[in-house]
């Protein structure tokens, strides 16, 4: 098992050399000078020579990328150029905000999806299979930020119910403590005996989340269906009922449990993506996390913030790939023969 | 791996196209009590909690430091400045100088600083502050001058090129003395960035201040959550009347999320609406709309150095021939006017008395055949590939212009290139003709004269990109920004829009107008042309 991890873990050099490589010269590579783009109609020619050098523009690119990986492996992502803060600070600034709407989120999109695709397997071919998985399609098919602007008409402006965005309602003047609002919430619960914080981060959350986990929320459902399926046809089960084991205890106790090897995969990249894709949801929700952060840098041209932002979240996307497929392997053990 | 492979192409493809082409473009809380408390209950007007659904954050809160309107949303609140706007136009008026006096030549010009003010943090506002708030951006051998950069005053307005020394001449009596004489430092001083700090606040902690920012302002800062608000309580011993408690700066970036915001009562004022939100705004009873045209403008530059350009007649021809009724319809909707002349209404000197080029093709054809150009001639038209405040759609005016200049038989080639190569090749004068656009920063006629049409910009990396050298304008503009006296200013200025409007070196566009809704309950909200949201004399219906 150590061995396995191991070697994992080397995988991981390459691959994150790749992104870092990748990454470096997209940007670099893409037309136009950023200098100039950056200063617009009132840049000056020392201005200019000013700002490349700043941005070490001004040398070979080869230098540049060397400069650059070197200051990468020390885990120096360099200085925003709009906020001259460091890109790894201004990262987990935003970091938690976005973990808190992909965990609501993945759970959300696990359970239900789930559910629905054991429902859907179980009684194939019926209107409870046929509409699950229409609305699976619809879901997977649905821009997430129609989605998002319908769910804010109907339930915030309509129905008057949730509000618009944000984490929390600023009239309450909250200031966070583990940044996590949820846990903050509780915290407050207990220190000034009332609920309101909670129940404002928990009413913000819930817009957010339903957009954001539709699309896996889909992809889950799919996969539990067909992987049940799959797993229904084997020779033990028909043993299991021909034994007369209740039908109950066949789905949930023996086939179950098989089929979710690979919902469990599912669930591990859409969590990464999550992490990663929430750049719309953030940024109609008025979410402060990193997915916002990084659409604002681009609009701001702040180049090295975008190549920070992309490999950092590179970097997560790998390592729950990697967590994933080490939890795979604890409980499906074949693998680790492989 | 295939897949990580996949996610980083299409990030990185996503951003590199987003390089290239352009794109588009909140902890100390609760004293809640505290401002109940110090309402002063002298009528209605007073009290509330006002909260401004905004775009995007600000950047840092040190006024010198900060280049983007996002920052200075929030440090004008919490800062003053020696002179300020008259809300709502560019008129300079007395703000923590209460007179000033300025030598015959032109060069010392002396402050008389507002008696018994005080910085949010209870330390005085005197001569010192107000020496330690500019010499820092000033004196390269000033204790604090490292912890700029100061943009805006040594880059973008030149300020160490205009001011040799500033002097506390005694507790409430501040002198500078100029390097040349030059006017327009009068209206430089009323921007953002010369705001005055609290010298005992910057000195404890001088990296922390842009986080933690102490100013004389109108309201004083109370907490930060970044991408999130900033929360700002009223100054209670600011020297005029501040009707609200509290003011929370709320960033929301999508458009009609912020829209949908406001019709929920969670924000009272919005900016940036959608162009496509807005006839459903204006219809909404509880929705006011609060316009503002906008301190810029956007224009053709007809290049004076290439033919056919070099002839009066033919730029003549050109203003006839287009008609912009059409292109603020087509392009700009209630976001744009008509525009005129090359300074916006807002600024003070434009020059009203100006008649319009009428759209009249036959003048136009008239005038072309005058010039030997009977049967037309080809040009190019060049056009900004990026959407700007004064020019949401460069490409699609340049359509229309061609369509409009085929009935006087001139034949438009439409050419665009990246805009950091765009903005080069104009600066150097490679294009016949090309849109292009500025938008002013202290509200000074000489901001847009100067830089964009008199001779001395005329050479490359030129700011003049008609490259139009014209005597007569440019000694009326260089005298004027020259002398003190704003009476005598003005009239060089209209002065000089007249040779402008005669010569026609540009096909002037328009200007955009800004619109920001309010909520009904909202009174007195107004728009500096500056680009500000000015909060300090709003209140709340009750």
């Amino acid at each position: 098992m150590l061995k396995f991890i191991l070697k994992r873990l080397g995988l991981l050099i390459p691959t994150l050399l790749g992104v870092v490589t990748l990454v470096f010269f997209m940007i670099a590579l893409a037309p136009g000078d950023p200098a100039r783009i950056m200063l617009g109609e009132r840049a000056n020619a020392e201005q200019l020579a000013q700002l490349r050098s700043e941005l070490g523009l001004d040398q070979p690119l080869s230098k540049q990328y060397l400069l650059y990986l070197g200051r990468v492996i020390r885990g120096d992502l360099g200085k925003s150029i709009v906020t001259q803060q460091k890109i790894t600070d201004e990262l987990t600034d935003r970091l938690l905000a976005t973990i808190e709407l992909a965990i609501t989120s993945t759970i959300f999109a696990s359970i239900l999806g789930i559910v629905l695709g054991v429902a859907a397997a179980r009684k194939r071919n019926s209107w409870v299979d046929y509409s699950t998985m229409t609305g699976a399609l619809v879901g997977v098919s649905m821009p997430v930020f129609w989605l998002a602007l319908v769910l804010i008409m109907i339930f915030s402006v309509g129905l008057d119910l949730l509000p618009t965005g944000g984490r929390m309602n600023v009239r309450l003047y909250f200031i966070p403590i583990t940044n996590f609002y949820l846990i903050d919430g509780i915290i407050m619960w207990f220190r000034e005996g009332k609920a309101d914080y909670f129940v404002s981060a928990l009413k913000h959350l819930i817009l957010p989340t339903i957009a954001l986990g539709t699309i896996p929320l889909a992809i889950i459902a799919r996969t539990t269906r067909s992987s049940m399926l799959e797993v229904l046809k084997q020779d033990y089960v028909k043993t299991a009922r021909a034994a007369g084991v209740p039908e109950r205890k066949v789905v949930f106790r023996y086939a179950l449990r098989n089929a979710l090897l690979p919902v469990i995969t599912v669930i591990g990249i859409q969590f990464g993506l999550l992490l990663s894709g929430a750049i719309l949801t953030e940024t109609i929700f008025a979410w402060p996390g990193i997915g916002k952060w990084i659409y604002h840098s681009i609009s701001a041209r702040d180049f090295p913030a975008v190549q920070g932002g992309i490999l950092f979240i590179s970097f997560f996307f790998v390592m729950i790939n990697l967590i994933v497929d080490l939890l795979y392997s604890v409980i499906n053990p074949r693998i680790r023969l492989k | 791996m295939k897949k990580l492979f996949l996610l980083v192409l299409v990030l990185a493809s996503f951003t590199g196209m987003a390089f290239a082409g352009g794109g588009s473009e909140s902890e100390a809380a609760a004293p809640a009590a505290a401002a109940e408390a110090a309402a002063p209950a002298t009528d209605d007007k007073a009290g509330g909690v006002l909260v401004f659904g905004r775009a995007g954050d600000s950047v840092g809160l040190d006024p010198a430091r900060e280049t983007d309107g996002e920052s200075f949303y929030a440090t004008h609140q919490i800062f003053d400045t020696l002179v300020e706007f008259k809300t709502g136009t560019t008129e300079i008026v007395p703000a923590l100088a209460t007179s000033w006096d300025v030598s015959d030549d032109n060069l010392t010009y002396t402050f008389h600083l507002r008696e018994g003010v005080k910085f949010h943090d209870g330390t005085p506002m005197n001569a010192d502050a107000v020496v330690f708030s500019l010499d820092r951006q000033l004196s390269e051998g000033h204790k604090y001058h490292e912890y700029g950069p100061w943009k805006y005053w040594l880059n973008y307005m030149g300020m160490s090129d205009i001011v040799g020394s500033i002097v506390a001449k005694d507790d409430l009596t501040v002198v500078f003395n100029l390097q040349k004489p030059e006017a327009p430092f009068i209206a430089n001083l009323a921007m953002d960035f010369a705001g005055i700090v609290s010298p005992t606040a910057f000195m404890a902690d001088p990296e922390g201040f842009s986080s933690n920012p102490v100013g004389t302002g109108p309201f004083k800062f109370v907490s930060w959550t970044k991408d999130s608000d900033i929360v700002l309580d009223r100054n209670d011993d600011y020297w005029e009347e501040v009707q609200l408690d509290r003011l929370i700066l709320k960033v929301i970036p999508d458009a009609t999320a912020r829209w949908l915001a406001l019709q929920k009562g969670e924000v009272d004022v919005i900016d940036f609406p959608a162009a496509d939100d807005l006839p459903a705004m204006a219809a909404d009873p509880d929705v006011e709309l609060i316009q503002q045209s906008g301190m810029n403008v956007g224009y053709l530059a007809l290049n004076n150095e290439k033919k056919p350009y070099d002839d009066k007649r033919v730029r003549q021809a050109m203003n006839y021939a287009i008609d912009r009724d059409e292109i603020i319809a087509a392009v700009y909707g209630s976001a744009g006017q008509v525009a005129k002349n090359p300074i916006p209404p807002n600024i003070w000197s434009y020059n009203d008395s100006i008649e319009a080029y009428p759209y009249d093709v036959n003048k136009a054809k008239a005038l072309l055949a005058e010039a030997g150009y009977a049967d037309g001639f080809k040009t190019e038209i060049w056009a900004m590939p990026v959407a700007r405040p004064y020019n949401p759609d460069a490409r699609k005016i340049a359509e229309i212009m061609q369509a409009q200049l085929a009935k006087i038989n001139v034949e438009v080639e439409i050419i665009s290139y990246e805009w950091g190569t765009y903005l080069d090749k104009c600066d150097f004068g490679e294009h016949q003709a090309a849109m292009l656009g500025w938008t002013g920063d202290n509200g000074d006629p000489d901001n847009f004269l100067w830089v964009l049409l008199s001779a001395p910009s005329a050479v490359p990396p030129a700011g003049n990109i008609a490259f139009w050298k014209n005597d007569e304008f440019t000694a009326l503009i260089k005298e004027a920004k020259e002398t003190a006296d704003v009476a005598k200013r003005t009239q060089l200025y209209m002065d000089a829009q007249v040779i402008f409007h005669e010569e026609a070196p540009w096909v002037t566009i328009a200007h955009s107008v800004v619109t920001v809704p309010v909520s009904s309950t909202v009174q007195n909200f107004k728009i500096s042309p500056t680009g500000t949201r000015v909060f300090k004399s709003v209140w709340l219906e009750k």
